[in-house]
């Protein structure tokens, strides 16, 4: 049953996703050259909703549809880890022109060369883990 | 009722961003689309190749469920809610473009030099494909979440770890775009 609720969640994402042109190359691109206002307007105005609403949460102690207790968890601390992977992840990002989330509404939508790009990712994903404990955290 | 053709503002965007994360929280859950990429190559067997990858990832088979939602509202936006009109980018960024080889600009919806199948007959065409997906890879794992776990869900939890990683997606995006493209394009 929570299955099919999240499966719906993820069928809004998708179609948000899609919607906003957020998965379309052509924004990425055109953010990074601060052409335009667009995916600044999507970014900005999620975040300042997000504020509100988990400073809220956490502020109200609110509980989950499900009546139980709501975590948020804490990231670890650290500087090289988020500013290297954080660069890297941003080269990844112009070059196709996608994030994780947008890569697989590209697949829904019939861009198949975007398989080699989540292919690319996962084994990215995985020389990662091989090589997580000689990179600097 | 054509305006279920257009494609949407950047302030109905963004709400509905806002609204995914909130529904996500709401039942228990939290909103980060890279940690699926983990859990696939641990179903793919990495845990037998490195440790990172050994956890029980039935545990992330609510985040697949959101993954193939998002494949199927994909399809749904594309196929049912599209007028199948290019992304309308700043006139500018077209001539830009075009200048680089991108005839598609401004005319669909992906660059088709990129993304048609026909494009594949290019080796620089692959190279850019999966050297971009492996930095993202890559990339999010190490920085422990990509745009939606740091930039949506971390700075909405004023997480400072998260304001690092935006800064370093910028850094990483901008010398792609202004100094790496002008070599490859």
């Amino acid at each position: 049953m929570r299955s099919i609720i999240y499966l719906l969640i993820g069928i809004i994402f998708g179609i948000t996703m899609y919607k906003s042109e957020a998965a379309s190359w052509f924004r990425i691109y055109e953010m990074f050259q601060f052409k335009a206002f667009h995916m600044y307007g999507i970014i900005g105005s999620a975040l300042a909703l997000g504020v509100i609403m988990v400073q809220s949460m956490k502020r109200f102690k609110m509980k989950s549809f499900f009546g139980e207790e709501i975590k948020f968890f804490p990231k670890d601390k650290g500087i090289a880890r988020y500013l290297i992977g954080g660069s890297i992840f941003g080269l990844g990002w112009a070059l196709a022109g996608a994030c994780p989330g947008p890569m697989f509404t590209l697949v829904g939508a019939g861009f198949w060369s975007i398989l080699i790009v989540i292919a690319a990712a996962m084994f990215g994903t995985f020389v990662y883990g091989r090589l997580r404990d000689k990179l600097p955290h | 009722m054509d305006w279920i053709y257009e494609p949407w503002p950047w302030y109905v965007s963004g709400p509905m961003i806002a609204l995914v994360m909130f529904l996500l929280i709401m039942v228990g859950k939290n909103f980060g689309m890279s940690a699926n990429l983990r859990t696939m190559c641990t179903i793919c067997g990495a845990d037998k190749k490195a440790e990172f990858f050994k956890f029980d990832w039935k545990s992330q088979r609510w985040n697949l469920m959101v993954v193939l939602g998002a494949v199927i509202g994909g399809a749904i936006a594309h196929y049912g809610l599209s007028n199948g009109e290019g992304v309308q980018i700043a006139e500018s960024v077209v001539c830009d473009l075009q200048n680089k080889g991108f005839e598609s600009a401004g005319q669909a919806y992906l660059p088709s030099e990129l993304f048609d199948l026909s494009a594949l007959s290019s080796v620089k065409t692959w190279l850019i494909l999966i050297i971009g997906g492996f930095l993202v890879g890559f990339g999010a794992r190490y920085a422990g979440g990509c745009t939606s776990g740091h930039a949506i869900s971390g700075l909405s939890d004023l997480q400072l770890p998260s304001l690092i990683a935006v800064i370093g997606f910028f850094l990483g995006g901008l010398t792609m775009i202004h100094f790496i493209f002008p070599l490859i394009f």
